[in-house]
């Protein structure tokens, strides 16, 4: 397991350090530093081995973390926990800093005190955490409390705390996606999928069990055999959507959604994230880019292209960024474009034009002339995708929530009373065009 | 605030100043204190003066002081035990509070401190906290008694830890449980042999409710842990498989991979025709897709596993090619990974994408990225024949690039291309002559080189070419040098008339100039060829040679086993076994993947299960630096006379060199010698002619592995008893494969035909891995060789004497059934080779009832001529001690099935008699290994 956990800054000096096997000595601490912080060259690898020991490093803005093993450890769950261990420092001090660790030295070492112990993780779900390690000492605390405390802590429901009380219940869920899009010069899609999460916010009072639904089409499917209505089949066959894959967060109960394909659940409470998936059929483009590039002689090109959004007209995309990459001998660059602003960016060997808003079923054209400079290079210019980002209200995999109902037997408010928000936000991931 | 302070103090006016704060009767005050302490700690400064003030201040109400004193202690505690004992009490008190955060940290810490008089006063303590009535105390001391054992093993065995432990398997508390789980794993990774883990089915069974309920940590631990256990039939290994198939959904990678691991294992017991088999499969894609979308270091622990994964069931990701495509920002470490996952699903109906991405790749900046893009392209071509031309004509269109380091790599493919498809591209090499100037590094060169020689009778001007390269014949590498000789060698026998002189000069450059003894002996290996039979040198230097295999870089199956049980694990990282580099005892138990079902019963069923991954012959590898010696006549693959597998190409020189002269010569003499190539040249007493008898001397003197004993045939079946067939034959290991070699002599009037072979049962598992190979008819008085690789993956049952061996051998005529036995050494491996701690420490550990002495009688060698002697049968001396006059040699080696045996041998000068004590888990092979030893060192 891990043998020790130490945390640098960006000149190598240890700001932490937690040794929890003996076969881990002090001159580890200095190893790391030498070998990989020290060391010029970029990091070819995550796990480095230093004399026999184990080095599993991320880094965060300027600061390493280091875990360090001398065992066949697994190797993921190291990487998980360097993670988590960052999310619980960000959930207690804020951004993952120098100074905040300086600042917050004590609080880490309680922490790595708590949720590594003899290198085996613990249970590290903030919610938990933040009841009893809260560096104001739990003098004050009745009994009830304390093994209020420890059944959650080591309970089946790890990520929440009993007696949680909202005037006002509420919910937010966002279904954020990422589609990408790799589209030949013609218009072929060579690759396309969608990667997605649903992020829940919950201010929900007790224990509520909930249970969520979306338009999997295995579900679809299944009910529309059960109603034995053919209507209601296609229709709803129609609006389903396949999904490839998806992740759950601890909450759900996986064995449920294997057998019942349904996501039920009791959320921890503030933020967290419910699930991941990944789509790739029938995934809507939201936008075309259909290029033109003409080679006049040796010294010119001239470029058109074209932007088609491919959404419903009453809805508005935002941020919306074309990226024409230029030839490295570019000496000057002629734009014209009939909507927002479009600049060639030299040092970026592009140009960038960007359109604050777009509505759906309507394009846009840009033409630049590119002059160039003759060189003797014999390598032809390679031609880098047109890539492109924006940001629309809708998700493209066609994911829609479907419901999400709240359940909380114990306290009086029902379903009805709970407050629910659904958003869903459609991002660029890679999205490209060669041309 | 005050920290960046904190952290800047220094001087030791300060331990002053501090002792002085810790002493303060304030609160507040003494907290700051501390703070300060831990902070030089954590910087690591010497603050261990201020032991007695810090813990002093361990009594407190203030929970956050307390900890931070714990800290100190575990720090320091080791240094100052006399000290530390002054903790004690504060310790034994908080075991007893009332809060249970307050029982648990108290038990935690005293855990961690590692000072022999406290570790007995935790005893009680934590007996009481593996039963409080606070979940949160319990998982915390269960914890506790893997510390213990840590520290002193014998006393948690002793006060019956290791039970209270067990039953906390049965916990009502799912983290408890898990807790428990990760304990035990950790101490029965200490005690290989014993049955600490127990696992049965209501244990499994347990473990498996526990997993629904637990954090994703402890689900990591508990998958681990069944990762372990082999299930009792098929049946058994699908109903685990359906209860931890829903955690491939899980949003922790770890407990993704774990869940795999469990998967990958029990599916081997799964009938392939089970509708279920099918359906895992298809489950198990997606999720390992998934891995690819995690943080980048996840993703490169992922494609490391995936790229095992692959290896051994192709079939999960042959449709997901594009997921492994990379992206512009995947950090090198990721792009890496991706491209030689990319080629390994490279196939018929995905190359056309696969080629436009390598080519896109091979623009790229990083340089040894591109390397590997070029390298790729070949690679597609060997293993696509459809592609073949494209690969080429985009290596063609990459050397047109003239960077440098991109032409020299697409060079060295080209060379594969061409072994591979002979008689189809040698257009090209014109083109590859023009770039002769700008290869600067060996490898490049040594393929040019080797094209030049091969394809001389083409290439006008070769002489002048490998003339050039002559130039600095002691300035290149010997990786050039070996290639250069070969290949003036082969121009001179294409064109003897203008070359002799050419020839001559390497000739004795190799030869007379070098110290090199590989090239020195290759050149006169060479010498004495072309000056006996020139006809004979022309046979086996311009041999057609055999084709190169399409799979490269596939990792060695018994060894890609091992690592498929420990996927998710540092080792599926490495791709090394576990023993490669962790210390002490914990990584010395190999893993295997359980046999499948059904295929016990029947020997003749290589294609089920395991047994096929690897009974398959280990797939031909493209040559690398390493086994040049094997290129040596060009054989480096089967020769044509052995029916027996190849030794895998890894094994290095010594194994090549082995090669050469049991093979190679064998085949280079050809049909007129009979016997199959012994593995030792001393043992050749069939008279050959003068000129060869020479070489044979110059060959036993240079780089043989000492003293390799094979027993000489002997008679196992007798023609009376089976109708006119003899059966004779010898056990031989080589280069670490077990092959059964055998004479079959047909003494009966009429043909014999249609031969098969099956062993019965037997204690180590031996099973033919692949079919007897008599392919032609035996007509009477004829006689023929047969040599039959064996596996050691087939089913077991002791037998008695434990080296016996039950065969049964079919032919048209009947079937006859002989028994046999084997010399133990067969099953000695490879890397027998303990390390000295290891050594000891597992000396210690076996319990003395299970040593047993032997004498050896009338032994005339001396200690180092046996320990060589031994060390060929893979008897490994680890060390050697005198004590007066006495000779004692501590030995180690390995059975195939992982059981160690370790021997003390004790030599006296002018005694005849040895000494022999064999100390091993398992007693029962002693006396077989003595035999042996007996067996060896008489011969």
């Amino acid at each position: 397991m891990i043998g020790g956990l130490f945390i640098y800054n960006h000149k190598g000096e240890v700001l932490i350090s937690r040794v929890y096997r003996d076969d881990i000595g002090r001159n580890a601490v200095d190893a790391f530093r030498v070998n990989v912080i020290h060391a010029r060259q970029q990091v070819r690898s995550p796990v480095t081995n230093i004399a026999r020991t184990s080095f599993f490093h991320v880094k965060r803005s300027n600061i390493w973390l280091a875990a360090v093993t001398k065992q066949n450890v697994n190797a993921a769950m190291v990487f998980e926990f360097l993670y988590k261990m960052c999310d619980v420092m960000t959930a207690y001090f804020g951004k993952i800093s120098e100074e905040n660790i300086k600042n917050n030295f004590v609080l880490i070492y309680e922490l790595l005190d708590e949720i590594l112990d003899f290198g085996y993780p613990q249970n590290s779900e903030t919610g938990a955490l933040k009841t009893f390690i809260t560096q104001q000492g739990i003098k004050g605390q009745t009994k009830e409390e304390q093994s209020q405390i420890t059944s959650q802590v080591t309970g089946q429901i790890g990520w929440r705390r009993e007696g949680i009380k909202y005037r006002r219940n509420e919910l937010f869920l966002d279904v954020l996606e990422s589609v990408n899009l790799l589209m030949s010069p013609q218009g072929q899609v060579l690759s396309a999928h969608v990667s997605g999460r649903v992020v829940m916010k919950s201010y929900l009072s007790g224990m509520p069990e909930c249970k969520f639904g979306m338009n999997d089409k295995i579900v679809i499917d299944k009910q529309g055999k059960g109603a034995a209505s053919d209507d209601a089949g296609k229709s709803s066959g129609k609006q389903s959507i396949a999904i490839d894959d998806c992740t759950f967060h601890q909450c759900v109960r996986l064995s449920k959604f294997d057998s019942e394909r349904s996501i039920s659940f009791i959320p921890p409470d503030g933020e967290y994230e419910l699930m991941r998936y990944r789509t790739t059929k029938d995934i809507i483009l939201p936008f075309r880019v259909i290029p033109l590039v003409r080679e006049v002689g040796r010294t010119k090109l001239e470029v058109k292209v074209v932007i088609k959004s491919n959404f419903k007209p009453s809805l508005l995309a935002q941020k919306i960024e074309v990226r024409i990459p230029t030839p490295l001998n570019t000496s000057g660059v002629q734009v014209i474009c009939m909507k927002g602003k479009a600049k060639y960016k030299a040092s970026e060997n592009a140009i960038v034009w960007k359109i604050k808003r777009m509505a759906g079923m309507k394009e846009s054209q840009i033409s630049a002339e590119i002059e160039l400079l003759p060189t003797n290079d014999k390598k032809k210019w390679a031609r880098p995708p047109i890539s492109m980002n924006f940001e629309v209200p809708f998700a493209p995999s066609g994911l829609k929530v479907r419901y999400l109902k709240v359940f909380e037997s114990k306290l009086n408010y029902s379903d009805h009373d709970v407050i629910k928000w659904v958003r869903y936000i459609g991002r660029s991931g890679i999205y490209e065009t060669r041309c | 605030m005050m920290c960046d302070f904190l952290f800047s103090l220094v001087c030791t006016g300060e331990i002053f100043e501090l002792k002085a704060e810790l002493n303060s009767d304030k609160k507040e005050k003494k907290k700051e204190a501390v703070k300060k302490v831990i902070a030089s700690m954590t910087v690591g400064k010497d603050v261990s003066a201020l032991f007695p003030d810090v813990v002093n201040c361990m009594q407190t109400d203030n929970l956050e002081l307390k900890k931070l004193v714990y800290l100190y202690l575990m720090n320091y505690a080791k240094s100052q035990p006399d000290m530390a004992i002054m903790a004690v009490n504060t310790f034994v008190k908080d075991c007893e509070d009332p809060n249970p955060l307050i029982r648990a940290l108290a038990v935690r810490t005293m855990g961690c401190i590692r000072v022999d008089k406290i570790t007995e006063y935790l005893c009680e303590p934590l007996r009481k906290c593996l039963k409080d009535e606070d979940p949160y105390v319990r998982k915390t001391a269960a914890v506790c008694v893997a510390k213990l054992h840590d520290i002193n093993a014998q006393l948690v065995e002793d006060q019956g830890f290791l039970d209270t432990l067990k039953d906390l398997i049965s916990d009502s508390n799912p983290m408890v449980v898990a807790n428990a789980v990760a304990a035990l794993s950790e101490i029965a990774e200490s005690h290989p042999n014993s049955n600490l883990l127990d696992l049965n089915p209501q244990t499994i069974n347990k473990l498996l409710t526990a997993l629904n309920e637990c954090t994703e940590w402890g689900q990591i631990f508990i998958l681990d842990c069944l990762a372990n256990y082999t299930p009792r039939d098929d049946r058994e290994s699908q109903s685990i498989c359906e209860r931890v198939t829903p955690r491939l959904s899980h949003a922790n990678s770890a407990v993704v991979l774990s869940a795999v691991k469990v998967l990958m294992k029990f599916m081997e017991m799964l009938p392939k025709d089970l509708d279920y088999y099918g359906t895992l499969l298809k489950k198990l894609a997606p999720p390992l897709v998934t891995l690819l979308s995690a943080e980048p270091e996840l993703q490169y622990v992922a494609l490391r596993n995936i790229n095992l994964i692959v290896q051994r069931r192709p079939e999960i990701l042959k449709h997901e090619m594009k997921v492994f495509f990379v992206k512009y920002n995947d950090p090198i470490y990721v792009k890496l990974e991706k491209l030689d996952i990319m080629i390994r699903l490279a196939s018929q109906a995905n190359i056309a994408q696969v080629l436009a991405e390598l080519k896109e790749y091979a623009t790229e900046v990083d340089v040894d990225f591109v390397r590997k893009a070029v390298r790729a392209i070949g690679r597609c071509a060997i293993k696509v024949e459809q592609s073949a031309e494209r690969c080429v004509s985009t290596l063609l269109d990459l050397i047109q690039t003239k960077v440098n380091y991109v032409v020299q790599e697409a060079i060295v493919v080209i060379k594969d291309i061409f072994r591979k498809y002979p008689n189809k591209y040698e257009s090209v090499i014109a083109t590859l002559c023009e770039n002769l100037d700008s290869l600067d590094e060996p490898e490049a060169r040594a393929a040019m080189i080797w094209i030049v020689g091969e394809y001389a009778e083409r290439i006008d001007n070769a002489d002048e070419l490998l003339e050039s390269f002559l130039e600095g014949f002691h300035d290149e590498s010997t990786q050039v040098q070996l290639q250069l000789l070969t290949a003036i060698v082969k121009l001179f026998l294409k064109k003897p008339t203008e070359t002799q002189e050419l020839v001559q000069q390497v000739l004795s450059l190799a030869t007379q100039d070098s110290d090199n003894p590989d090239l020195r002996d290759r050149g006169y290996i060479y010498w004495r060829l072309l000056s006996t039979d020139p006809v004979a040198a022309k046979e086996v230097v311009l041999a057609e040679k055999p084709l190169i295999s399409e799979e490269t870089d596939l990792i060695e199956p018994t060894l890609l086993e091992e690592l498929i049980c420990h996927i998710g694990t540092l080792a599926s990282v490495y791709h090394k076994p576990p023993s490669a580099f962790v210390e002490g005892s914990r990584g010395v138990q190999h893993k295997r993947l359980p046999g499948s079902a059904g295929s016990g019963e029947s020997v003749e069923s290589p294609d089920t299960g395991s047994a096929a991954g690897v009974s398959e012959a280990p797939p031909a590898v493209i040559p690398s630096q390493g086994d040049l010696l094997g290129d040596l006549l060009n054989l480096d693959l089967t020769p044509p006379t052995t029916t027996g597998p190849p030794p895998p190409a890894s094994s290095g020189m010594q194994m090549g060199a082995m090669d050469l002269l049991g093979g190679g010569l064998d085949s280079l003499m050809g049909t007129g010698f009979g016997a199959p190539p012994a593995a030792m040249p001393a043992s050749f007493n069939v008279p050959v002619s003068g000129g060869l008898d020479d070489l044979f001397d110059l060959g036993g003197g240079v780089g043989m592995p000492m003293g390799v004993f094979n027993p000489p045939k002997t008679v196992w079946l007798p023609a009376m008893k089976a109708k006119g067939l003899e059966i004779s034959g010898t056990f031989v290991r080589r280069a670490g494969v077990i092959q059964m070699e055998m004479t079959l002599t047909n003494k009966a009037m009429s043909v014999m035909t249609d031969f098969a072979i099956q062993f019965n049962r037997n204690s180590f598992g031996l099973a033919p891995a692949g079919p007897l190979q008599v392919l032609t008819p035996l007509s009477p008085n004829q006689s023929i060789e047969a040599a039959l690789p064996l596996s050691t993956v087939g089913p077991v049952m002791k037998m008695e004497p434990l080296n016996n061996l039950q065969v049964a051998v079919k032919n048209n005529i009947d079937v006859f059934y002989f028994s046999c036995q084997y010399p133990i050494s067969m099953l000695f491996a490879e890397d027998g080779k303990m390390e000295r701690q290891v050594f000891l420490a597992t000396w210690k550990d076996i319990p003395n009832d299970n040593e047993s002495q032997f004498q050896i009688k009338d032994c005339h060698l001396n200690s180092d001529a046996a320990s060589n002697k031994l060390q060929g049968s893979n008897i490994f001396t680890i060390a050697k001690r005198t004590v007066e006059g006495q000779d004692m040699l501590y030995q180690s080696m390995k059975l195939t099935n992982g059981i160690w045996v370790l021997a003390e041998l004790r030599v006296q000068a002018g005694n005849p008699n040895y000494t022999i004590s064999l100390k091993c888990r398992a007693p029962e092979v002693s006396q077989c290994v003595f035999q042996n030893y007996e067996m060896v060192l008489k011969n």
